[in-house]
């Protein structure tokens, strides 16, 4: 059952830039690659979120540094003048791609080994502070664009390929969403992923087992750090534009939301959520410019009404429906 | 040394504009395990209401107790329907609702008030700038928002530590179930406290109106400082909240007036200007790094 889902869902994905140019939307097609790349960096926050049971308030941060080493490494590549005098710029998809992963990586392994020795409110209040901290230093940075941010003329190149051509783009970023969910999936099914679970659970007892939680723990939020970091790259190319808006603390309550929306700790969760998300979003903006205060009390209930979010909401409808026809 | 005696007392009116704000919020955190983020929704329903009255009638005193009444009534309304729902669940719960409480109330503000920054009165007594020492003129105003923290402080100190109600709370900030498990109606508790926060935050936003623009987004921007505090502070610690309230609006305004100033020695004036406003911006929340790398549970953390 699951299978089929899954293999009709792809197949749809695969169609969607046929479909929306003959429907004759193409905003529709960017909206669908906004929910791939969001869903990314959502089912990163979900791997320490909901199966870790670290409630991260700063995953926008890491988000935001992808974004910002595709934009500082495009903006070197074209003054031809190397970062720091010996990291010379680049525009090649290959290059920037991985190092944002490997750049955000390795700033969620600072901030989660100094935040991780917290919890509760305060790990909360720490990642907090950390991603504002980032937002404010690229605020001031004058050099890449302050509080303007960075326009990126040009998306990162690849084999050639058109990538002014949205489709292209799309299928581009579909195939590394792809890449991202199945590493995902097994990581959840390894043995670390179920040490990560055990901790949520009960971090005394894995500590009993043998199992050192504060290791494993920063090993998940380097991961998920990195995972942001990719979908910050890949959104930066996509939108050729990056800015501080990227790391605002809004931003991380947004991704939050998308998780929350899908079902916290759900693999399927987060596309869901950000797909809801995004698509409640375009749809009350065109409605009306007070669009946050519908979304807001959309929020409301949903947090208020259910537990589980949308997967658990459609579970009790469905609960519901079957209730009443018997 | 005048510049520096008066920016110290700015800060000292930020940190005591701080202290408002966290000594609701540190208590509604310690007492029911609420995050509250629609706390500086309370700050800015205070502002609107008060500064609307005010201008109405033409009279600031008279904003007073619109600004507190009006910031009151929203908290309890918020308390009755929102977060007693939340005070089982667990803090990604509560994050997210009041978050969603947030985008609501700036647009119902919006819609009430429009985008724009509204007028706001200054007290005619207090609008013009007194000689507080040879050479040192300063904001009658602004000394008047530090004397009415002071002393709210101090009502604070004595309703916490010599009154039944206080002592409750204080019980509840150490240990909830054991309050609740002696019999004491905790829930009445819980909106006493809230409407408390409340009020708080009404005042400090009506008394913030001359000095910051009264606008929509107000709130939040200084929310996250009053985390930063209530953090810093320790966790439903009154005492916490004002020494980190103080502590932290003095080094804000202080890395904010004289950081530019100091980087342009080294570097250009406009590049100084900007990295020396970022890098004031992120002092309070570096401190806050520091400080729970020494103490994870803040300064005067209650129930540690």
């Amino acid at each position: 059952m699951q299978k089929t889902l899954i293999v009709v869902g792809l197949i749809v994905l695969l169609l969607v830039p046929t479909l929306t140019d003959l429907a004759g939307q193409p905003a529709l097609l960017s909206l669908v690659t906004r929910i791939l790349i969001y869903s990314i960096a959502a089912a990163s926050l979900n791997f320490i979120l909901g199966y870790g049971g670290m409630v991260s308030f700063g995953h926008a941060a890491f988000f935001g540094v992808g974004g910002y080493v595709v934009g500082i490494l495009f903006v070197h590549h074209g003054s031809g003048e190397p970062l720091l005098g010996f990291i010379p710029g680049s525009n090649q998809l290959l290059v920037t791609l991985p190092l944002a992963v490997i750049v955000a990586g390795a700033f969620a392994g600072l901030v989660g080994a100094l935040s991780l020795r917290t919890s509760g409110v305060q790990f909360i209040m720490i990642t907090l502070a950390f991603a504002q901290m980032l937002y404010f230093l690229f605020v001031s940075l004058k050099t890449y664009g302050g509080e303007d941010g960075i326009i990126i003329r040009r998306s990162n190149e690849l084999f050639g390929l058109d990538m002014r051509d949205k489709a292209v783009m799309y299928y581009v970023i579909l195939v590394v969403w792809a890449g991202f969910f199945v590493l995902l999936w097994r990581l959840i099914q390894s043995s670390f992923g179920t040490v990560i679970k055990g901790i949520r659970q009960n971090e005394r007892r894995m500590a009993a087992l043998g199992f050192a939680p504060y290791r494993y723990k920063l090993y998940a939020f380097v991961l998920a750090g990195a995972g942001a970091g990719l979908a910050g790259a890949l959104m930066a190319n996509f939108l050729r534009f990056t800015s501080p808006d990227m790391l605002h603390w809004s931003k991380s309550g947004e991704l939050m939301i998308m998780v929350i929306l899908g079902g916290v700790g759900s693999f399927f969760g987060p596309i869901l959520g950000a797909g809801a998300f995004l698509v409640l979003e375009s749809f009350l903006a065109g409605w009306s410019e007070h669009w946050p205060l519908a979304l807001g009390l959309i929020l409301l209930v949903v947090v208020l009404g259910t537990k589980g979010g949308l997967g658990g909401l459609i579970g009790k409808l469905a609960a519901w429906a079957t209730r009443g026809r018997t | 040394m005048i510049l520096i005696l008066e920016q110290l007392l700015n800060g000292l009116q930020y940190g005591v504009m701080l202290f408002l704000l966290a000594a609701g919020l540190t208590l509604i955190f310690g007492i029911m395990g609420v995050i509250n983020l629609a706390h500086g929704s309370l700050y800015m329903v205070g502002a609107y209401a008060g500064t609307w009255v005010a201008t109405a009638t033409g009279s600031y005193w008279l904003g007073l107790p619109a600004a507190l009444a009006a910031a009151a009534l929203t908290g309890f309304a918020i308390e009755a329907l929102v977060i007693r729902r939340l005070y089982a669940r667990d803090h990604l719960d509560q994050v997210l609702a009041t978050f969603a409480l947030i985008l609501t109330f700036n647009q119902l503000i919006i819609l009430g008030f429009g985008r724009q920054p509204v007028f706001t009165l200054m007290p005619e007594a207090f609008a013009v700038s007194i000689e507080l020492l040879p050479g040192l003129f300063y904001p009658p105003y602004r000394l008047l928002i530090i004397a009415t923290g002071l002393v709210v402080a101090l009502g604070l100190y004595l309703l916490i530590n010599r009154t039944k109600i206080g002592m409750l709370v204080r019980a509840g900030a150490t240990n909830r179930d054991m309050v609740r498990a002696l019999g004491v109606d905790i829930r009445l508790l819980y909106t006493i406290v809230f409407g408390l926060g409340a009020l708080l935050a009404g005042l400090a936003g009506y008394m913030a109106g001359p000095i910051s623009a009264v606008q929509v987004g107000m709130g939040e921007q200084i929310l996250l400082a009053t985390f930063v505090v209530v953090v810093v502070g320790g966790v439903g610690s009154i005492k916490g909240a004002f020494v980190a309230g103080l502590m932290l609006g003095i080094i804000d305004t202080m890395l904010r007036a004289f950081l530019p100033g100091l980087l342009r020695h080294v570097m250009p004036a406009s590049e100084a200007d900007a990295l020396g406003i970022g890098i004031a911006s992120m002092g309070i929340y570096l401190l806050m790094a520091l400080v729970l790398l020494v103490r994870p549970k803040g300064l005067f953390a209650a129930g540690a």
